[in-house]
């Protein structure tokens, strides 16, 4: 049963142009469609990795799920019921089960908190037990995370490092025992040889207990080695979806071809070919219809202006990809 | 397990005066300020046992003679005025009506400024707009014309003069909070907190208020300084308290005694203390802006 | 190789710093020949000391910062007594430049880009206006940069563009040596692979060696034709990349190996290493890895070891260098790194 269901879910910003242009000029507020009709969804105990480049809606599609945004259209259900519409009470219920671990564990942590209340927030916020038993959960949380708790618990977010910053953020995020953690770039801002470890951590937790996640990341490396399902976004619209290592060992869509050719490798020996794209990344302020990715595609034509191909995303085994002409690329 | 808390809970506070110790010791002047803020303090609390005589007592010298208008000496420390009363007393007296002024204006004032602060800051649109406008209104307002005007009204209560101190002074701190609630809710660690499931009151009161309270420790400590003042000014115009006297107070009898000119020692005491707490409180204001002003951030 | 001309020799280089807490030795024992056009790459993560490295070349250092060195030889001039004006005037940008970290800090928002690049080479060189121009045209042609980009904004520049213009500006006085700090850390896949290909490419036309600094294995494994690995403020190891890649000596290099997912092979465990960087406080009598190290022996808390030539032009600073082989081997099993 699908647990987090993402239906034509869409986020569109307002731009107002400047005071001359909207007064004098009489323009037009254009608009960044962040996310386009995105329908995705995430199953039980699985790990759905969302690949993208900077404005791809990655981030948005984030808080439109942990509630902090709301959508401009679609809709987010979750266990089947649409969360645009709860009540504080049922807000709470779906907060306590879906929860978020943040990039930047410099920016993410109160600075005035101590660990041990940093960890202990999320259930004094939502009354989840008493306090001696959130105190409880919380140490012990500490110590799940390799944080002990004689060590930490008393301590200020800047006495730590970026790695042991995130652990606590990720115990944050688990001591309430939610279904569903979302993870929006994890580790990037991490140094590299600790990413390791936290991913570890990461996989561990969710072994042991059981929550689907949602793991957002540039880098495909880390996504191929850790999700199960991989989505590739581009501009707001969803490119490609499949299984992960499948997509990133035979990608069908251009723009996951492209991507992946372009990933450096520790390798010296590999030379790589030029990725096969052209032009550069741009926004998604005021895009035409149809395919948001045919101005850098090789192989567009005019009817990828116009078309858009909309991908069954229920589908879990299924590679598939947003691409109408692909039998025709194959075959030129 | 209570008693991991309680252990937690001491170390924390310990922690709390740690840093303000740290903070307050940062430099010569705010330490120097400090004292001079603890010893007037004392003086308040313990003024009817220090003050010799009482402050409208007309006292005789030890030569049986009626003592007014006398420069400092041994038996009057600070002088005594034209009629006799001992300057020396009055100073001190005067010292607790001032400071209990000034301490509870100032607190009442940044209570408001700070709560109003935090929520326009916070909730912005509408709420913002009203409360703004009424911190625009208060803006526009001259003090000396508005505290005559609510004394006229009202009468020289000492109720009466805190509150239109407080009216003027708490605008000015419920601007400068008011903008770093707006720059502290952008932050990812309040999103994180809403993330978590915390109501709207939770962000402003357990969140953002810790981060916003080197800043308003700062403004606390200029509120009482300006209230010092304020109350000051008003005295010296005649429009203090007319049960107790002030620092204020006794220049406006100065002043009206008409012996400016002569007594030297009857302008100078009030106004050396007057413009030393002040400066003191400032100087301790100071060392807390070096902390409320956000440098770089430790990593 | 061998005979390669040096442009810039190293030896025994520190940094030490004056701090409350003791004097930090951000860098010690540097020794370094940098031949002429060799991209160098510098591979090390946070609390490396490779930033301090840079400003210590550069003469950027903090007021609280010492350089000390036996030998800092530039194109036959001794960096080190040089005076400040000759080294403002003559080597900063004109001999030696350098590419930020973060393009976009390094610009100021309200100068043209144009402009920005023009002063930075008037406040260097002596030339015309017009010169500036031209020369800026052609750089930005260089970097594949339009030339009538030169008259925008930096915020209406892209990151990578943004990028580009800052090797651009590193490029305009024709320096013998350009250090890159970073240069494609927080850019797009996409755009980064472009940079790097561009950089490539003109690496060929330009006279310059460059010093590629970075934590990510991946594009100094691309871009680089010798490689150091800094750990502690030293160099652990240093070799032709290609013999780095097939033979690492130093734990702390099969370490970050580890540490890098290839895209080509999926599912193999990642590994991490544990613990986190020394603080550097006062001189360090021992190795400044041992403490994190898997393989930690007894020579290793009581001395820091010399960097010593197990192979033609590769150099391992490990008192137990011999057992590479089998360190190698065991580094690739987790249980190895688990404390």
């Amino acid at each position: 049963m699908a647990l987090l269901e993402l239906d034509r879910l869409t986020r569109h910003f307002e731009l107002s142009p400047s005071f001359i242009g909207r007064h004098i000029l009489r323009k037009p507020n254009s608009h960044i469609k962040a996310v386009e009709q995105l329908s995705v969804s995430l199953n039980e105990g699985e790990i759905l990795g969302i690949a993208g480049e900077s404005g791809c809606g990655k981030s948005t599609t984030c808080t439109m799920l942990s509630g902090l945004l709301a959508p401009s259209g679609g809709d987010i259900r979750f266990k089947g019921q649409s969360i645009l519409d709860l009540n504080a009470q049922e807000m709470k219920e779906y907060r306590r089960s879906v929860q978020m671990i943040f990039q930047d564990p410099y920016e993410s942590l109160n600075p005035r908190f101590r660990i041990l209340d940093i960890v202990a927030e999320g259930p004094r916020a939502l009354a989840l037990w008493d306090e001696e038993e959130i105190i409880q959960r919380s140490l012990s949380m500490l110590s799940s995370v390799g944080l002990p708790p004689q060590k930490y618990a008393e301590r200020f977010p800047h006495e730590l490092s970026g790695g042991e910053r995130q652990r606590v953020g990720i115990a944050s995020a688990l001591v309430m025992e939610p279904e569903v953690i979302i993870a929006d770039e994890p580790l990037s801002m991490l140094d590299v040889s600790i990413r390791a470890g936290i991913l570890d951590l990461m996989r561990n937790m969710q072994e042991n207990r059981g929550f689907a996640s949602i793991y957002v990341s540039h880098d495909l490396s880390i996504l191929g080695n850790v999700a199960d399902r991989l989505l590739v976004m581009y501009l707001g619209q969803a490119m490609e979806i499949g299984p992960a290592q499948e997509v990133i060992r035979n990608p069908k869509h251009p723009y996951t071809k492209a991507l992946i050719s372009a990933v450096a490798m520790p390798d010296p020996t590999k030379r790589r070919d030029p990725p096969n794209i052209r032009g550069e990344l741009s926004q998604p302020i005021d895009p035409p219809p149809g395919c948001r990715f045919a101005p850098r595609c090789p192989y567009a034509d005019e009817s990828c202006n116009d078309v858009f191909v909309e991908m069954n995303m229920d589908d879990v085994t299924s590679h598939q990809v947003a691409c109408h002409r692909l039998k025709d690329i194959f075959n030129d | 397990m209570s008693d991991t808390f309680i252990v937690i809970g001491a170390k924390a506070i310990k922690r709390g005066f740690v840093e303000h110790y740290e903070i307050i010791n940062s430099n010569v002047l705010s330490r120097f300020g400090f004292w001079v803020i603890v010893f007037f303090t004392l003086v308040a609390i313990f003024a009817p046992l220090i003050a010799p005589y009482d402050p409208w007592e007309m006292t005789y010298d030890s030569d049986g003679n009626f003592a007014a208008l006398r420069p400092p000496s041994w038996e009057f420390p600070l002088g005594t005025t034209h009629l006799g009363y001992d300057l020396f007393s009055q100073l001190i007296l005067a010292t607790r009506t001032t400071l209990l002024i000034g301490i509870v204006s100032g607190f009442i004032s940044i209570f408001i400024g700070a709560n109003v602060g935090l929520i326009a800051g916070y909730y912005g649109g509408k709420i913002d707009e009203v409360l703004m406008r009424i911190t625009d209104v208060l803006y526009g307002m001259p003090f000396l014309p508005f505290i005559i005007v609510l004394i006229a009204l009202f009468g020289r209560e000492l109720e009466f003069i805190i509150l239109a101190i407080v009216l003027i002074i708490w605008r000015t701190s419920a601007r400068v909070i008011r903008a770093q609630a707006m720059s502290i809710k952008q932050r990812q660690f309040i999103q994180m907190a809403k993330a978590r499931g915390a109501s709207d009151l939770r962000i402003i009161y357990r969140h953002i208020l810790p981060n916003v309270l080197p800043l308003l420790l700062l403004y606390a400590s200029f509120n009482i300084a300006w209230s010092i003042i304020t109350e000051a000014s008003a005295s010296f115009l005649g429009f203090g308290d007319g049960e107790t006297i002030s620092w204020g107070g006794m220049l406006y009898e100065l002043w009206l005694s008409g012996k400016t000119r002569v007594a030297w020692w009857w302008f100078a005491s009030p106004s050396i203390c007057i413009i030393l707490l002040v400066t003191s409180l400032v100087f301790v204001s100071r060392a807390y802006e070096e902390v409320a002003n956000p440098r770089l951030r430790r990593r | 190789m061998e005979n390669a001309e040096i442009l810039l020799s190293l030896r025994n280089l520190g940094v030490v710093y004056d701090t409350a807490q003791g004097p930090v030795h951000a860098v010690s024992n540097i020794d370094l020949d940098l031949r002429k056009n060799e991209v160098f790459g510098i591979a090390g993560e946070s609390g490396c000391g490779k930033s301090t490295l840079i400003k210590s070349l550069l003469r950027l250092l903090a007021d609280n910062g010492r350089t000390t060195a036996d030998k800092c030889i530039y194109k036959g001039r001794d960096l080190l007594q040089m005076d400040h004006e000759t080294f403002r005037k003559e080597v900063l940008w004109q001999e030696m430049s350098l590419v930020p970290q973060s393009a976009m800090a390094s610009f100021n928002p309200v100068y043209r880009v144009g402009d920005q690049i023009v002063e930075s080479m008037q406040a260097h060189k002596s030339i015309s206006r017009a010169e500036a121009i031209d020369r800026a045209e052609s750089l930005f042609d260089v970097v594949g940069l339009e030339p009538g980009l030169l008259r925008s904004y930096p915020h209406e520049f892209s990151g990578g563009m943004r990028q580009r213009a800052m090797i651009a500006m590193a490029l305009s006085l024709d320096p013998g040596l350009i250090i890159m700090d970073e240069p494609t850390t927080g850019l797009d896949v996409l755009v980064q692979e472009r940079i790097l290909r561009r950089i490539r490419e003109i690496r060929s036309e330009l006279e310059s060696s460059i010093i590629l600094i970075t934590h990510d294995i991946a594009v100094i494994a691309e871009m680089s034709d010798r490689i150091a690995i800094m750990y502690g403020g030293e160099f652990m190891e240093q070799a032709p990349t290609l013999d780095l890649f097939e033979k690492s000596y130093h734990p702390y290099t099969l370490g970050l190996k580890n540490a890098f997912p290839s895209i080509e092979s999926l599912g193999t465990e990642l590994i991490s290493i544990p613990g986190s960087p020394p603080t550097l406080i006062g001189e360090l009598q021992a190795c400044p890895f041992s403490a994190r190290c898997p393989f930690n022996g007894e020579l290793c808390a009581t001395e820091n070891p010399a960097l010593i030539e197990v192979s033609p032009d590769h150099l391992v600073r490990c008192a137990y260098h011999e057992k590479a082989p089998e360190f190698e081997k065991r580094a690739k099993e987790k249980s190895t790194w688990l404390c």
